[in-house]
């Protein structure tokens, strides 16, 4: 194994803690639903393993990264695909994030309809819950770290 | 000044203190957190939510317009450090004066 990155410390973490960081905040928020957990944790846990990337690779990190600008504008979109979810519900003629009136589920819970309609909702929300977390925590790092490069 | 604020500390955690009989004992089953709407939680989450953890279910399902403020308190915060914190708009707004100099 070629040593890329300093360090053989830095090298292990890159090249192992970082994807299976990523690939465990995966889990967490698609098994949100069912353990303890969701979409916070998922959030958190995929930005650690974008922090760690940056961390050590620095400004020219370019496997796991996010831009700040666009991490500002995913984190909108994490909080608009949770809204969307409560207008889809209310266009069809629900109240406000009333799973229920949903088009479409992912899933069946052993032929009902209801609890998987509600599951389904629950993976939207959660969704946009995990993204607004995650980008929230990197474009944070990212104007701190830019603003320590200025001083 | 600060003998007036020791007395109204002083007169703060007596009535504390002197409601604390009054709170509902732990586990209590007929207390107020324990009978209103928890027990429909706990016997009809599964088949309302879809969701085998009560947890979630709750906080994703019968409380899911507190979560979605949640998740906009939490993107304002984001949005308000770039708006302080950002290099581009200290750049903006000092360009802006110096072409109100010229």
């Amino acid at each position: 194994m070629k040593k890329k990155y300093g360090s053989s410390v830095l090298d292990i973490s890159f090249r192992i803690i970082t994807p299976f960081t990523l690939i465990y905040g995966v889990y967490v928020y698609l098994n949100g639903e069912i353990s303890p957990g969701g979409g916070f944790q998922a959030g958190a846990l995929l930005a650690v393993g974008v922090v760690l990337a940056r961390l050590i690779m620095g400004a020219e990190n370019k496997i796991y990264n996010v831009s700040g600008r666009s991490a500002v504008i995913l984190a909108g979109v994490g909080t608009f695909i949770y809204a969307l979810t409560g207008w889809v519900t209310m266009l069809r003629g629900g109240k406000f994030l009333d799973y229920g009136f949903l088009p479409f589920a992912i899933g069946s819970h052993g032929g009902h309809m209801w609890p998987a309609l509600h599951a389904t909702g629950i993976l939207f929300i959660e969704l946009g819950v995990t993204l607004c977390v995650m980008m929230t925590i990197i474009d944070i790092l990212d104007v701190v770290v830019e603003r320590t490069d200025i001083e | 000044m600060r003998v007036l604020a020791t007395i109204i500390l002083f007169i703060v955690t007596s009535v504390f203190c002197l409601n604390v009989t009054d709170l509902p004992v732990i586990g209590d089953p007929d207390s107020a957190p324990n009978s209103h709407v928890t027990p429909h939680y706990i016997e009809f989450s599964e088949e309302d939510t879809g969701s085998p953890n009560i947890v979630t279910g709750v906080l994703a399902d019968y409380r899911g317009f507190d979560t979605l403020w949640e998740t906009t308190v939490m993107f304002i915060a984001g949005l308000t450090a770039v708006i302080i914190l950002s290099k581009n708009r200290e750049e903006r707004f000092l360009k802006k004066k110096k072409g109100d100099k010229k």
